[in-house]
């Protein structure tokens, strides 16, 4: 279990070590596997109803892949818990959040108040991801 | 026009609300400035040489007389008093208190305006034609669509950390004035056979160091497909744009390493994937938003024609003013390029004037160009002659409008950190170069571009006179480009040769535009010209 990490779901955090992308290809027993940025996550989608936990590294916060390929993950099925960590900060969480993330293991600690903040900033929202959220378009018109 | 409703006044104010906090945790020595430098950048705020500069977004340009009113007021109450409108059709203050952004935004967010995105690596504001809505060739007025696509790209929580900044254009007519193949995204709105609305993507332009037209990547998305297009072009970028060097991140160096047959593939595999989540906007939401466009109150049944015995007003009026779709009336461009002025700029006293004359006479509408211009888009022809009067008492009725003096030019060194040289200075001695009124429209149809550095800001690349700013030993030095089109011709400039001092490059201009005089054929423009001939007789004439 990582220090500091926020988590929002119910069940009991996975205890096992993650492990690459290129080594769960050849030991697929593995329940835990660490995305990076250069990974492609589609590679994991034949397996992601054995997988407990994929953590998604963000080595520098203005690398971006992490939420493309955390949303490939929701949108294929992937139910476990889906962890960003490494340059993670406060100011985006909430994206992250609507791509699918429900653990953050930030670098530096976020306090949980912080991070109830943060999430909360966002009244609304203009598209449809993978959070469950109905974009503003449906609200308009009653979807 | 679009207006808010309350989901949109409730997300901008919630934005309004985020940056005070995020501002107040810099303010307060919470977060460091690498860490706030993010954060105020999507927020349009840059840290400039002498001050922070603001970029407000003017989303696909138009704006009505009450926010062009809060502009000059912004000008007034947090700048010196004057705004410079850019090449993305937006304004900029360029002397702004890190103290004060908050506050501007919140005024500006009592007027449904913003500057989210207007910076980072993100999906920037959203450009279109000037005359969207006016034109009597478009198809349909683009801005429905762009208003579309601002919605979905305001917030989006996948594309705020792209490779590079992602600018998109939306046009709807053949003739091509917002430079659509010169964007990462281009967006032609067409009618296919069946008569069918849908849009034509071509993906992987711009400007910059590495200037690339933009393929068609696909010919026909129907219309309620073009936000998952949008979605799938995107998603490609963000995964496999180049992220170990930033100058080669942006999307067209990934569409050119691969080929656009390679991106198309993965982008229609993500696409048909993409088909299946339902991310789709309704039709019913597209035509709640193509209702705010729809009728701006023309009236029916005018004459075309109007009192020309003014000799200065029909000079203006043949040169700055455009056909529109209904009869009976004009679209107004109104110059921004008075001789030897700063093109973009404008006084707060005249932006607040153009507030007051779109109100009157343009069915409270305005425009910004990209070419640093406003528009009043909808005036009547028997209105012409009093909004002339009015322009010229507060200078601005500048006939000048395509021709040499309407020039494009970046901030460059007078105010921005990236610069190489100044770019300001340089076009108030090109544009009082040439002042003469008689000599500007001999002319003709001449489009000067001025970049101080290689990001190309100034669009030199697209002039048909293009001037690149470099630093060469420490010393401003100009290089010369010519044979750019940012129309539906488009077509990139060439560098004639070695560079030039600020006052060479001007008598360089002078030598090339003799040439031109001297050998165009009946009719040519100064582009048709040059493409006849080649370089070699401009290359000959300044250098040999």
């Amino acid at each position: 279990m990582v220090e500091h990490c926020l988590r929002y779901r119910d069940d009991e955090p996975v205890g096992d070590p993650a492990v690459t992308v290129d080594a769960f290809a050849v030991q697929g027993n593995a329940t835990a596997v660490r995305i990076e940025p250069g990974d492609d996550a589609r590679a994991l989608l034949p397996a992601l109803d054995r997988i407990a936990l994929i953590e998604i590294n963000f080595p520098s916060y203005g690398d971006g892949r992490g939420y493309s390929a955390a949303r490939i993950l929701r949108e294929h099925g992937y139910a476990g818990e889906l962890r960003a960590v490494g340059d993670v900060l406060i100011d985006q969480l909430s994206h992250m959040r609507r791509c699918g993330f429900d653990a953050f293991a930030p670098d530096k600690p976020i306090t949980p108040d912080a991070a109830d903040k943060a999430l909360a900033t966002w009244p609304e929202v203009y598209q449809k991801t993978v959070d469950g959220r109905s974009p503003i378009w449906a609200l308009r018109h009653g979807r | 026009m679009y207006q808010y409703d309350q989901y949109d006044q409730a997300m901008v104010d919630a934005r309004v609300e985020e940056f005070r906090g995020q501002v107040a945790r810099r303010m307060a020595g919470e977060i460091t400035e690498d860490q706030f430098k993010p954060l105020r950048l999507k927020n349009g705020l840059y840290l400039q040489l002498h001050a922070y500069m603001l970029r407000v977004a003017i989303p696909y340009g138009t704006l009505n007389g009450r926010q062009m009113r809060m502009l000059g007021d912004i000008a007034d109450k947090y700048d010196r008093g004057y705004g410079h409108f850019t090449t993305r059709q937006n304004i900029q203050y360029n002397w702004i208190k890190l103290e004060d952004a908050p506050q501007i935004l919140a005024d500006l967010a009592t007027v449904e305006m913003h500057a989210i995105q207007t910076s980072g690596n993100c999906i920037r504001n959203i450009s279109s034609d000037h005359f969207a809505g006016a034109a009597a060739d478009e198809v349909v007025d683009p801005r429905p669509y762009a208003e579309l696509l601002r919605q979905w790209s305001s917030f989006h929580p996948e594309f705020d950390y792209l490779p590079r900044k992602f600018k998109i254009a939306v046009i709807a007519s053949d003739t091509d004035r917002a430079a659509m193949r010169l964007h990462d995204i281009g967006i032609q709105i067409v009618k296919n056979d069946a008569g069918e609305i849908g849009a034509r993507f071509y993906v992987g332009g711009g400007m910059g160091r590495t200037p690339m037209i933009a393929p068609v990547i696909r010919e026909f998305v129907p219309a309620l497909q073009m936000v998952s297009y949008a979605e799938a072009c995107l998603r490609v970028y963000n995964r496999y744009g180049r992220r170990d060097n930033k100058y080669k991140a942006r999307i067209k160096i990934l569409v050119h390493e691969i080929g656009a047959d390679e991106y198309r593939r993965q982008v229609e595999e993500e696409f048909a994937h993409i088909l299946t989540l339902g991310l789709e906007p309704p039709q019913a939401e597209f035509e709640r938003i193509a209702a705010f466009f729809a009728d701006p109150g023309l009236e029916s049944g005018l004459a075309d024609g109007y009192d020309r015995s003014d000799p200065d007003f029909a000079v203006w009026a043949d040169q700055n003013t455009t056909p529109h779709k209904q009869a009976g009336y004009r679209a107004v461009v109104i110059s921004l390029k008075p001789a030897g002025g700063i093109p973009g700029d404008a006084t707060a006293d005249q932006i607040r004037l153009m507030a007051d004359l779109a109100e009157v006479y343009s069915l409270d509408e305005l425009r910004v160009t990209h070419t640093q211009n406003i528009v009043l888009p909808h005036v009547k022809q028997s209105d012409l002659y009093a909004l002339w009067q009015k322009l010229d008492a507060a200078g601005l009725a500048t006939a000048n409008l395509d021709l040499i003096g309407d020039i494009i030019a970046c901030p460059g060194l007078d105010y921005c950190s990236l610069a190489n040289a100044r770019s300001i200075p340089l076009a108030q001695k090109i544009s009082a170069r040439f002042a003469e009124p008689e000599r500007q429209r001999a002319l003709g149809e001449l489009k000067l571009k001025i970049s101080g550095c290689i990001n190309a800001c100034g669009h030199h690349h697209a002039g048909n006179i293009g001037i690149l700013g470099v630093d060469r030993k420490g010393t401003e030095n100009y290089q010369l480009l010519l044979g750019g089109s940012e129309a539906a011709d488009t077509s990139l400039a060439q560098i004639v040769g070695p560079g030039f001092s600020e006052d060479g490059i001007v008598d360089a201009i002078e030598t090339v535009t003799n040439v031109y005089l001297a050998q165009r054929a009946e009719g040519e423009r100064f582009l048709d010209t040059y493409r006849r001939l080649g370089m070699a007789p401009f290359k000959e004439a300044i250098y040999g």
